[in-house]
């Protein structure tokens, strides 16, 4: 089913009005919190928020990547604690059970991912195995029907509340990556258990946990692809959150470019508002250049995706380039706002720690720069 | 129960309001349903959720009104009528409440609802007239109704005061802010909202007469109220600021 371009503007009228009247009156208590309101979770399921990347036929909306990335646009201009939880569950969360499940696997998650019944999250990560995620320990091993898991995966977002975890695992470490199988994890899978919530810089109200496998039994019916085929789908569904990263990071660029320019043109000093001064204003379109220059990259690479194109190159530099550019934005904010940018009272200091982290998860920009450079290596290099 | 619903697109009420060549310039507005429909299109849906039924939302405008039906029936409403008001376009209270009539007389209905205003113009009118012209009972700026077989029981606001009124179907009802807390329309709902019934009619299709429907009214001027001025602090002895107070209500706010 395709989606008109008045359903998309309606979509996100209502995603806009709900992270303006809803969610932003309580960015403050959930970052003194650090949680979520449940009137606010609640009400994001109602509205169908958490099946943003679910096919219809499964309960969602059935967005492409420009529709999809739309919404999460206007959801990146509230607290990111709260984009993370969305962002995450429809992201890398589900991802994976929509491209590569099988038609049994997808009835039995996604309607019920889709109504936000059941919250999803992705786990490859693990001590010895971040940027070189093939490295890891994490082990399966095939018992009649069932695979015997264990190990420990850290960092892993929504692991506190996740009630189905896409989970990568060996099933032969001899054959290194090609040895890896990735593995839907149920909340009531025998041997898993999950550390406390990590006490983190910023994206407060989204919760990362450790997990932990000890003879953890998974179902033969719960894995996802053939044996083998973990790392390529972990880099698939990696691939797949990169726009959409970038678009929840736009969001939060116009947000600060919003709340930069309210406050120079209200804050007076020598007489007169500080944005009259033109370091203040070279700051100020700076800010603008990148925010029009990031949203028509975006789009571009969004538009490409939806024609089916593959975007390998594209993705890594749009995330790039969206999560530098959102560090560069906050630091400005965070200067024009002077001390009271320093502050906590102040949305611009939550901003400014909480951009931090977009160039670390789901790929550092050393990653993204490396996946650039090796797909020009290809594109040139004969 | 047969539940319609009158409603106007509106202006999002956080747009900036820009005059060009005389008129109210529509670039890059984002249009909403008047605030106050959207309580009698959150209310209609209430009454179907309780007492069964269907709801129909009504509304006259150009082509891009259809969004604002779409919203209603993306929040439950069934189906939708739009009038398009090519040939409307200089349309006052008086016409809307002649082609409204002339749309729903033909409809079976129990109940039809509105906004009591639209931000836009403010008006208030189109509700009471489209009674009138339908000879059915009206109450306005309502913030609390029940309905129990054909008795209509309804707490009005009277300028900060409630008043208790006792009706029967069919009626007409205004809604003012209080009524209920509008839903959201979820985003499935968005997406099923344009397999929905919509019926497009023309005032021909009415059997309306351009110029027995014609405007009322004429608009001479717009312009933007002026620029509010900061305000004015009085100081010196008490009786010396209340002297000056009056003179300054007396002789330059020319209010007392």
């Amino acid at each position: 089913m395709t989606v008109t371009e008045t359903e998309i503007r309606q979509l996100r009228a209502v995603v806009r009005d709900f992270v303006r009247e809803v969610v932003e009156p309580e960015a403050q208590t959930i970052e003194e919190e650090d949680r979520i309101p449940e009137g606010i979770v609640q009400q994001a399921k109602e509205l169908g928020l958490f099946g943003l990347s679910i096919p219809v036929e499964y309960g969602g909306l059935g967005l492409n990547m420009t529709g999809k990335c739309m919404l999460l646009e206007e959801l990146g201009k509230t607290h990111n604690g709260f984009t993370s939880l969305i962002g995450a569950h429809t992201g890398i969360g589900s991802v994976g059970i929509v491209e590569m499940g099988n038609e049994e696997q997808k009835q039995r998650f996604l309607p019920r991912m889709a109504a936000g019944e059941w919250i999803g999250a992705f786990a490859l990560s693990e001590p010895e195995a971040g940027s070189n995620a093939s490295n890891l320990r994490t082990r399966a091993e095939r018992k009649g029907d069932r695979y015997i898991l264990n190990g420990m995966k850290h960092f892993i977002t929504n692991g506190p509340e996740a009630d189905v975890i896409t989970v990568m695992a060996s099933t032969d470490p001899d054959k290194g990556a090609k040895g890896i199988s990735s593995f839907l994890v149920e909340r009531s899978a025998p041997g898993m258990s999950r550390g406390p919530s990590d006490v983190k810089m910023g994206l407060r109200g989204s919760h990362t946990c450790q997990l932990f496998f000890e003879d953890c039994e998974v179902p033969v019916d719960n894995r996802l692809g053939e044996e083998g085929e973990g790392y390529v789908n972990a880099l698939k569904i990696l691939a797949n959150g990169r726009a959409s990263l970038a678009a929840r990071c736009l969001g939060s660029c116009e947000k600060l470019l919003e709340l930069s320019m309210e406050y120079a043109m209200q804050r007076k000093q020598f007489g007169r508002p500080i944005f009259e001064n033109q370091a203040i204003q070279h700051m100020l379109a700076d800010t603008s250049l990148e925010v029009e220059t990031l949203r028509s990259f975006l789009y571009r690479v969004t538009s490409l995706v939806d024609q089916g194109k593959k975007v390998i190159k594209e993705s890594a530099a749009v995330k790039l380039y969206a999560s530098e550019v959102y560090n560069r934005i906050a630091d400005r904010a965070v200067q024009i706002f002077g001390g009271m940018g320093y502050m906590k009272e102040f949305p611009v200091e939550r901003f400014y720690r909480d951009a931090r982290i977009t160039r670390i998860y789901e790929g550092t920009s050393e990653i993204q720069r490396n996946i650039i450079a090796a797909q020009l290596k290809r594109e040139y290099v004969r | 129960m047969n539940i319609l619903v009158c409603l106007k697109q509106t202006f999002d009420t956080e747009e900036r309001i820009v005059i060009e060549d005389g008129q109210i310039s529509e670039e890059g507005v984002e249009f909403v349903i008047n605030p106050y429909d959207e309580y009698a299109v959150e209310e209609a849906i209430k009454l179907k959720e309780e007492h069964g039924g269907e709801v129909t939302v009504i509304t006259i405008g150009p082509d891009r009104a259809e969004q604002a039906l779409r919203t209603a029936m993306a929040m439950g409403a069934d189906k939708g009528i739009i009038v398009d008001d090519e040939d409307l376009e200089s349309a006052d209270e008086f016409t809307i409440a002649e082609v409204l009539a002339a749309v729903i007389k033909d409809l079976d209905y129990d109940i039809i609802l509105g906004g009591y205003m639209a931000v836009d113009d403010g008006s208030a009118q189109v509700g009471p007239r489209l009674a009138e012209l339908l000879d059915i009972p009206h109450i306005s700026t309502i913030t609390k109704l029940t309905i129990d077989g054909d008795t209509v029981e309804v707490e009005k606001d009277v300028e900060g005061d409630v008043e208790y009124i006792q009706s029967k179907l069919p009626i007409l009802v205004t809604a003012q802010q209080g009524l209920n807390e509008p839903r959201y329309p979820s985003l499935p709902g968005i997406m099923k909202a344009k397999k929905k019934p919509l019926e497009r009619l023309d005032i021909d299709d009415l059997d309306l007469d351009e110029d027995e429907v014609a405007a009322k009214t004429e608009t001479l001027e717009v312009f933007l109220p002026p620029e509010k001025e900061a305000g004015k602090v009085l100081e010196g002895d008490l009786e010396d600021q209340v002297k000056e107070l009056v003179d300054l209500l007396r002789n330059e706010a020319k209010v007392v």
